[in-house]
């Protein structure tokens, strides 16, 4: 649907109100996956996997179980198994069964009356481990002669003589790029290396699990989507969905990295085995062990330039590692690689390859950082070569309406080329540099996503109303749901109130991510709005006797439609909802959607760096990040994502990565030595919100989310390599990295 | 192990609970006393997602024993409220959109009032040193800094 012709001026959308959960998040009062408790409750600890990969020979935890205190112990025989595909993945990342993948890989899980007896038992577990030759690096895991991590994996579209690790392949483009190539005047080509990230949030995984003898089940924890949660347990327990009650706590950051299931199967089990409730809690060190990162990246770029700038053809081939088990996450690299450009020739291949790392989870707008790094790093250099303006290149060769994207469809409304010009007017663009320092500019993209959403609606008696939704808040939204709420009504945002619901409350909805929940709940509370004030004007139309079409609704309160209606003073909510129990009952309104429409979202970032050439010391100057929000609901939270996007992307483009030792085993499994950006690393991050409003939301709203991690990658990289002079293309951009470089000569 | 009987003072009212001896201060907040409101985002005193004060000085709670609080004084975020309302830096977190998931939050506000019970006027680099030591993943630290500069202005003023 095309709602651009109804876009109309907002009295309360893109105000800035106070959010409904701030007051519990300054207090303490909030409670998050960790903060809740039970009678009875036991405490639960998991026993990981010392090898990168190994064959599990047996398992003894007879001891364990008789220590003092213990209660329960469970292995992967407790999980009921499941046939191939990625509920098994799952089921063997959550407990592994014959083989152990990579290091801090669980294999068994103890409660205990205090979690001090149950991390005793865990040393009383005898596992027998058959070490097997494990493999770290994409690179050498695509090599036909490298130790496999999972064999008969591969979909059948990979070509044959690869190693088996090689599980994935994709391929998106059009034009002759061989025909571009030979029409440029300038050739780059470079090959790109990024190291796998963690999502970094600062609360662990959590959960509070209790199984009863007759079949039910309760589950509190800290998830990006209680509905999966509850469709993987009930699957890996042999529970009915309906019996498992799956409450979403306050989430403390996810990113990406809490759409996923690790703990919860083992609680439930564990709870199911001793009968009690049972608390599981990963400590920091199983936080990066065992959960997210994102994909380690090699990846090769050819770019062909007029000298001119206009782009004449462009190549990439990625190779991406998730880890242990199958994903299709370079599908998303090599789909947004080249988005932010109109080209005429335009190819990419992906390949993803498996290595002995934990299972990837989603970050931040999945495959595409590292993809767009690569490109705009190519782009920039063509600049520097061809003495062209970073700005001017990209507006000559940017993606707007009616482009051809390079991975498949036309652009409709997109912001790409305002952002850029925006990027160029700001005084940013215009500061002086001194010596050492570099300014660097990339664009970014992400697709966005829509998705299955329902959203409930009841209109209180007093004229207050209740949202309900069932996407965890995870940055503000349900100040933007009730913003969103209030403005479709027509009644105060402090009328609102919005609750997340628990799997049992409310139809099924797709997890919080990619940035689908203002855009999909917003456009899902819009609609069941729209629902409830029909069937308030009904109510209206039968107080004053007359149709129901003759009635419609104003600044909160229904009307005559016309002269010919009647004549009636307004009735508002309030006083419509006041006699709902005359007029045939509570009112509520709903609205159930597979949502599409959701409207790509461009940002671009200008980064100044300053280098020490004597330790290789990068010091971010000034940041400044220009994205197309389509609308704005809550400029302050929208501003909270650019920023925050940023400041990662930064961490990633300069100091986090995992590091691994010949031993396959993770060496830095902690923020002392996996070092996230602190307050000191960082300047003011300044915001530019565009809004070319999207039409398929009835507000224009695009999700905001995960564009702004894409783009501070390459804008740093760029920033650094003018500021040192030489090309860099390697990340993180650790200060001997750099040192390296400049040293080179 | 043998618990030890402790007699402390949190947010001004008089505790007593008994611990083992290898509890931490943090262990002892959340599970013994019910305390929440203070986080752990890694034990390992690298995040300070359960920074408190012990006599007034800003510590990590998951470094300091518990037996060590024999007779101190421990101010957690339950207490930075008062019966009147939020403080004012409370309030300005609010206002100025200075928390998206909020974990860190409690932290930051214990770190940025211990700031500025010392140094009322701090220059945005004395408080982005001072709040170093709290790791916050979602805002970029833009609009924390922000609110304890309008904080630090109205505390100023009052």
């Amino acid at each position: 649907m095309n709602y651009v012709s109804k876009i109309r001026k907002f009295k309360q959308v893109g105000t800035r109100p106070a959010r409904p959960d701030g007051d519990d998040k300054v207090t303490g009062r909030a409670l998050y996956g960790a903060d809740t408790v039970a009678p009875g409750m036991l405490m639960a600890a998991v026993l990981r996997s010392p090898h990168a990969h190994a064959q599990i020979v047996s398992i003894d935890f007879s001891a364990a179980l008789a220590h003092d205190g213990v209660k329960a112990v469970v292995t992967g025989a407790d999980l009921v198994a499941q046939d191939e595909g990625s509920l098994r993945d799952i089921q063997e990342n959550c407990l592994a069964t014959t083989r152990v993948l990579y290091d801090g890989h669980a294999v068994a899980a103890v409660a205990a009356l205090t979690l001090k007896a149950a991390q005793e038992a865990l040393k009383l577990i005898k596992v027998e481990y058959s070490a097997l030759p494990h493999v770290i690096e994409v690179d050498d895991a695509m090599r036909a002669d490298a130790p496999i991590v999972q064999s008969g994996r591969a979909l059948e579209n990979v070509p044959e003589g690869f190693s088996q690790n090689v599980t994935y392949h994709c391929q998106f483009g059009h034009g002759d790029t061989d025909a571009g190539f030979a029409l440029a005047d300038e050739i780059v080509t470079r090959s790109f290396k990024t190291a796998a990230t963690h999502q970094g949030y600062i609360e662990p995984h959590a959960c509070l699990a209790q199984m009863t003898t007759d079949g039910k089940a309760e589950l509190w924890c800290c998830t990006q989507g209680q509905y999966n949660v509850r469709d993987i347990c009930s699957a890996l327990l042999g529970l009915e969905g309906s019996q498992l009650r799956v409450t979403a706590s306050e989430i403390g950051g996810g990113f990406g990295g809490k759409t996923n299931v690790f703990i919860e199967p083992l609680a439930l089990a564990l709870s199911h085995k001793s009968g009690r409730p049972v608390k599981l809690v990963m400590s920091r060190s199983e936080v990066f062990r065992a959960t997210g990162p994102t994909v380690s990246s090699s990846i090769d770029v050819k770019i062909g330039m007029t000298r001119d700038g206009r782009i004449t053809a462009g190549r990439a081939e990625l190779r991406y590692s998730g880890g242990a088990f199958p994903n299709e996450t370079v599908s998303m690299g090599a789909q947004s690689a080249f988005a932010a450009y109109d080209m005429a020739a335009v190819e990419t291949l992906g390949w993803n390859v498996l290595t002995n790392r934990p299972k990837e989870a989603a970050y931040r707008a999945p495959g595409a950082p590292m993809a767009i790094y690569a490109v705009e790093s190519v782009v920039d250099e063509l600049s520097q070569i061809l003495n062209l303006d970073p700005i001017d290149v990209r507006l000559k060769n940017a993606a707007r309406k009616g482009s051809k994207s390079s991975y498949g469809p036309t652009f409709d409304d997109v912001g790409l080329i305002e952002t850029l010009e925006a990027a160029k007017a700001h005084p940013h663009y215009q500061a002086p540099l001194g010596p050492n320092q570099g300014r660097g500019l990339s664009a970014g993209f992400w697709f966005n996503f829509g998705g299955n959403t329902c959203v409930s609606l009841n209109v209180n008696t007093d004229g207050t109303i209740s949202v309900i939704e069932g996407n965890p808040d995870i940055g503000g939204s349900r100040a933007s749901i009730s913003l969103m709420a209030a403005e479709e009504l027509g009644v105060p945002y402090e009328k609102i109130r919005t609750i997340i619901a628990d799997t049992a409350s409310l139809g099924h909805n797709d997890i919080t991510d990619g940035s689908r929940v203002t855009f999909s709940v917003g456009l899902a509370t819009i609609k069941a709005a729209q629902d409830a004030i029909q069937k308030m004007c009904g109510r209206a139309a039968q107080i004053w006797g007359i149709d129901a079409d003759a009635v419609t609704w104003e600044d909160g309160a229904a009307v005559p439609a016309g002269e010919n209606a009647g004549k009636f003073p307004p009735l508002s909510l309030a006083e419509i909802a006041a006699v709902s129990f005359e007029t045939g009952g509570p009112i509520a309104g709903h609205f159930e959607v597979n949502a599409d429409g959701a409207g790509v979202s461009f940002g671009v970032h200008l980064c100044d760096a300053e280098v020490d050439p004597e330790t290789g010391a990068t010091k971010i100057l000034r940041y400044t990040v220009f994205q197309d929000a389509g609308r704005a609901v809550h400029p302050s939270y929208v501003e909270g994502q650019m920023q925050g996007g940023a400041a990662q992307g930064i961490g990633w483009a300069l100091n986090e990565e995992y590091i691994y030792g010949k031993d396959g085993r993770l060496q830095n499994s902690g923020f002392l030595d996996y070092r996230i950006p602190v307050a000191s690393d960082l300047p003011r991050i300044d915001t530019v919100i565009l809004e070319i409003p999207n039409p398929g939301h009835p507000y224009g709203v695009r999700g905001v989310g995960e564009t702004p991690i894409v783009p501070p990658l390459g804008a740093v990289s760029n920033a650094v390599s003018r500021a040192i002079g030489k090309r860099l293309t390697q990340l993180p951009m650790s200060p001997p990295r750099i040192l390296q470089a400049i040293l080179k000569g | 192990m043998k618990n030890t009987h402790i007699a402390t003072k949190v947010n001004g009212d008089g505790v007593e609970f008994t611990c083992e001896p290898d509890e931490t201060l943090l262990e002892v907040l959340r599970n013994r006393l019910g305390l929440t409101g203070t986080k752990e985002g890694c034990g390992t005193g690298d995040c300070g997602a359960c920074s408190v004060l012990v006599n007034g000085r800003l510590v990590c709670s998951c470094l300091v024993l518990a037996v060590e609080t024999q007779g101190a004084e421990v101010s957690t975020i339950e207490g930075m409220a008062s019966g009147d309302g939020l403080h004012i830096l409370q309030q300005t977190f609010i206002d100025h959109a200075a928390l998206q998931c909020g974990i860190c939050t409690p932290g930051i506000l214990i770190a940025a009032k211990a700031l500025l019970d010392k140094n009322p006027s701090p220059t945005d680099s004395e408080l982005r040193f001072w709040l170093a030591g709290n790791l916050c993943r979602c805002t970029g630290y833009d609009k924390i800094i922000s609110a304890v500069q309008a904080a630090a202005a109205k505390m100023r003023a009052a």
